[in-house]
């Protein structure tokens, strides 16, 4: 599997990922030479093998819908890149 | 200064010597040694000297726990309460965790020293411990060499008795490789074993918290703090936690050890073979029933190793949205902008390539072919190793293809990096408890001898380890370091 520039900034963008154009290059060779990795997964037959999410082929454990934490969000904010009157600051969304 | 925990507990005890001395001790050593080490990120002598003091009045007062007044340092992707929890990544150097993971309360539980925050690959990526923000650590054995990763400022840390014993996270081998490659003791439990919860997470179905120490009775003193159901962590397992740092007392006389004929194979340096070979039969006068094994998809785990963590990576690392907490880049123009500029310079190079593979292989028209399939693979790795535990008790190989690779030897080849782990990231896959102990040197560098275990069947997996130990010293040997 080889990918091409354009593959690389379409991943990119998925990602929200910003790339400088002049790492592209080095992007195509590297993903390029995992995926042939990668690709040896394609020689073995898995027809009707059961997918396996967790090791343990456990499934997510349920809980009662109710309140286990207390209010934290001074101390969350405290961290915050920039936020104001309790809330998140972002750039303008709508205009 | 090289002491086990094992001693320290009874020194603290017999009143040889105080906590606060110890503590001082370490730090002092620290001061000397990291400069050229390199393994700590923070070191918190403050927070360390006040819990010493702490513990030095519980003891006096005779309400010690099992860990009072002994100095642990932790891998810096275990949050800590009102201190920095980097993940190695300039995306979360300003990031003040404000919460302690359930892995750090328990330790304060039982009485522990923080002795600091220990180096690590960024966001535990790596088995170099060159992909830190915070620089390379050097080999404590040989600072041109790498000391492993992801957790390679633990195990350096205690290669080189700057703490006793240090914790680590295991997603692909980043416990059992850098213990490897530092000569120490390392255990990764089962998936599920350790909560994850403070955890930071990179691959949540693989990431599995343990510990390094300078021997297998260690590990179990350690693992008994961390190991334990948590409901706060939903991949959690109600499992009862046996006494695992209980004298072990017996031997390993009928133990049925497999010998999995793949990781004897190719690419398997014939230096480190010898080195194993020569500890197999330690284990076959030890007593233990030695045959070989196959486990046909070893081949496969690298490939699907790579698609199911990245796939993970790319999903976990999206919470770093600049927006929250970590990295914002300046003067964004719009929300996308501000995505993509912070997350652009907030994470380092291999951190950004992975993403960028987990995000294609989760991306619309690759999901059967890669992610899909590779679970299907994971389970036939699994069954491989089902199949192979119900004949046998344990499975015996080697840690890592080779000793301690030069720094800045694979840098530029990912795909060789990863070649690294083969021995170690099936566990993963399959879920199962792992542990690396030294068993040798090869020109002075040290030697890692894996064991696995069945699943939680990590009291058998210490045993066997304490017993090997017992008529073997590579363990308590030390570098001498430079300053």
């Amino acid at each position: 599997m080889t990918l091409k520039s354009e593959d690389i900034r379409n991943i990119a963008h998925l990602a929200r990922l910003h790339l400088d154009e002049d790492t592209i290059d080095q992007y195509v060779t590297e993903l390029s030479s995992i995926l042939s990795l990668v690709d040896a997964m394609n020689q073995i037959d898995s027809s009707g093998v059961l997918p396996l999410a967790n090791p343990l082929d456990a499934t997510q454990r349920l809980r009662h819908d109710e309140v286990t934490e207390g209010n934290l969000r001074d101390k969350f904010q405290a961290i915050a890149p920039d936020v104001e009157g309790g809330l998140y600051r972002v750039p303008r969304v709508i205009e | 200064m090289f002491m086990t925990v094992r001693e320290i507990q009874q020194g603290l005890v017999k009143k040889q010597f105080s906590s606060v001395e110890i503590t001082r001790q370490y730090l002092q050593d620290i001061e000397q040694h990291n400069p050229l080490l390199n393994c700590y990120i923070s070191v918190t002598a403050d927070i360390a000297l006040q819990q010493a003091q702490a513990a030095d009045s519980a003891i006096a007062a005779g309400t010690n726990a099992s860990l009072t007044g002994v100095p642990v340092a932790h891998k810096d992707l275990y949050c800590t309460d009102g201190v920095r929890t980097s993940c190695g990544s300039r995306m979360l150097d300003n990031f003040i965790a404000p919460y302690d993971a359930t892995v750090i309360e328990n330790f304060k539980r039982d009485g522990a020293i923080m002795l600091g925050k220990t180096n690590m690959d960024e966001f535990a990526m790596g088995s170099s411990n060159e992909n830190s923000y915070y620089g390379v650590v050097t080999n404590p054995w040989n600072s041109e060499r790498v000391p492993g990763g992801s957790s390679g400022g633990s195990a350096a840390a205690v290669a080189a008795g700057l703490a006793p014993a240090a914790t680590g996270t295991d997603t692909g081998g980043s416990i059992r490789q850098p213990a490897a490659l530092c000569g120490i003791t390392g255990i990764k439990p089962t998936y599920g074993r350790v909560s994850r919860y403070g955890m930071v997470a990179f691959g949540s179905s693989l990431d599995q918290g343990g510990a390094f120490a300078r021997s297998a009775e260690d590990c179990a003193i350690l693992l008994q703090t961390m190991a334990g159901f948590d409901r706060r962590d939903s991949t959690s397992v109600d499992q009862p936690v046996p006494d695992f740092s209980s004298d072990p007392g017996q031997g390993i006389e009928g133990l049925k050890i497999g010998l999995p004929k793949e990781y004897f194979a190719d690419g398997l340096d014939g230096d480190v073979a010898r080195v194993i070979d020569t500890a197999i039969e330690e284990f076959r006068r030890l007593g233990a029933n030695i045959r070989e094994i196959s486990l046909p998809n070893t081949g496969l785990s690298i490939p699907v190793y790579y698609v199911i963590a990245l796939a993970e990576c790319s999903s976990n690392l999206s919470r770093f949205d600049g927006v929250r907490f970590g990295h914002r880049c300046d003067n964004p123009v719009d929300l996308e902008d501000l995505y993509k500029r912070s997350r652009a310079e907030g994470f380092g190079e291999e951190v950004k390539r992975r993403i960028m593979l987990g995000t294609y292989a989760l991306s619309a028209g690759y999901y059967d072919a890669y992610y899909l399939k590779a679970q299907q693979l994971r389970r036939m790795i699994k069954q491989d190793f089902e199949r192979a535990f119900a004949d046998i008790d344990l499975i015996l190989g080697p840690t890592t293809p080779e000793v301690a690779f030069k720094i800045g030897a694979k840098t530029d080849d990912p795909v060789s990096m990863y070649l690294q782990d083969i021995y170690t990231i099936s566990l993963n896959l399959a879920g199962l408890p792992g542990m690396s102990i030294p068993a040798g040197f090869v020109d002075g560098l040290p030697v890692g001898l894996q064991l696995i275990g069945n699943y939680f069947d990590e009291a058998r997996l210490l045993n066997a380890a304490h017993c090997y130990q017992q008529v073997s010293d590579w363990h308590m040997q030390s570098p001498v370091l430079k300053s």
